[in-house]
């Protein structure tokens, strides 16, 4: 088992992340820069949150060119676990990975809180961890997490049990209070909460590391 | 090789809703300019581009708007393109999405 963590300039929970993969679960974790191709070896792929390329243009948008991320992009094809955390997330939906985008909150502010939510595994492989229905605490730092999309492809996501991951409180008002989506092969979670965050009892709470976890079978 | 100067104007989607652009709209109502019913954010991209005729710059930029400028899940965009291949000229809306 080893996790690759891409890092690309203006990423800064890179080390987070890591410290949440090798420091606390014990899994071999390395860093890929943005512009390496190699993937060898690897079981999963992170992408953590930041400001990608300073996030110029649209969050996530110039980073969606990284070669890095073609290499990803054909790893999930191969049916590779990619986890796209805040920044991670709306590079996902920037991909075309996963469909939507993340829109600037509702109310502007920037939303820096724990903040609870209801989980709704169904088939996504980095949920196994936690019961149906459960509410757990996890962080949120961003400024761009309202969650878009039409309401007919929401419809579909809604049926297809690839919503796995909603805001009790909806503070930044995505459509469908929409927090996290997986992919119809449940390989690729993106969520906009940071579960890294949420995996050394020094930092507060303990939720998240069954997220991580739940690669480790 | 000819340069035409274009401008691709982004905006949100009428579907999405703009905060950064209702916040602006309270503070004309503070600055005293009454009657602002509408305001919304969007960017406009000054581009020049090298191609051999307009049809293939206009087809260069709507490719680039449509798959980088801006996304079509939550904006449309509009390009400007000047016709006379000098970087100069009037420019009229040729394309949008």
């Amino acid at each position: 088992m080893a996790i690759g963590v891409v890092v690309f300039p203006g990423s800064n929970c890179d080390r987070d992340v890591r410290w949440a993969t090798e420091g606390c679960l014990g899994v071999p974790t390395r860093f890929l820069w943005h512009e390496e191709r190699d993937l060898s070896g690897l079981d999963a792929v992170i992408i953590p949150g930041g400001f990608s390329y300073g996030d110029y243009l649209r969050c996530g948008a110039i980073a969606r060119f990284a070669p890095i991320l073609q290499e990803v992009a054909a790893f999930v094809e191969r049916g590779g676990r990619v986890l796209g955390i805040c920044n991670g997330f709306q590079v996902l939906t920037e991909m075309g990975l996963l469909p939507g985008a993340l829109t600037r909150n509702e109310k502007l502010h920037f939303l820096c809180e724990d903040t609870p939510l209801q989980v709704s595994p169904g088939h996504c492989q980095w949920l196994q961890g936690y019961g149906d229905g459960e509410t757990i605490r996890l962080p949120i730092a961003h400024g761009e997490g309202r969650y878009q999309v039409d309401p007919g492809k929401l419809q579909q996501l809604e049926d297809s049990g690839c919503v796995v991951l909603r805001y009790q409180a909806n503070p930044n008002g995505s459509v469908g209070a929409v927090a996290g989506l997986t992919n119809p092969a449940g390989t690729v979670l993106g969520l906009m909460p940071h579960p890294e965050r949420a995996c050394d009892p020094a930092t507060g709470g303990l939720d998240g590391r069954r997220l991580l976890a739940s690669l480790l079978g | 090789m000819p340069v035409y100067s274009a401008r691709v104007l982004v905006s949100l989607r009428p579907s999405v809703l703009d905060p950064a652009g209702e916040a602006t709209r309270a503070a004309a109502n503070r600055l005293g300019v009454e009657g602002v019913a509408k305001l919304r954010i969007g960017k406009a991209v000054e581009l020049e581009i090298e191609a051999p005729d307009l049809d293939t710059a206009r087809e260069r930029l709507s490719l680039l708007s449509d798959r980088l400028l801006a996304n079509p899940v939550i904006e449309n965009w509009t390009l400007e393109l000047a016709t006379d291949g000098q970087g100069q000229g009037s420019s009229s809306p040729v394309g949008e999405g």
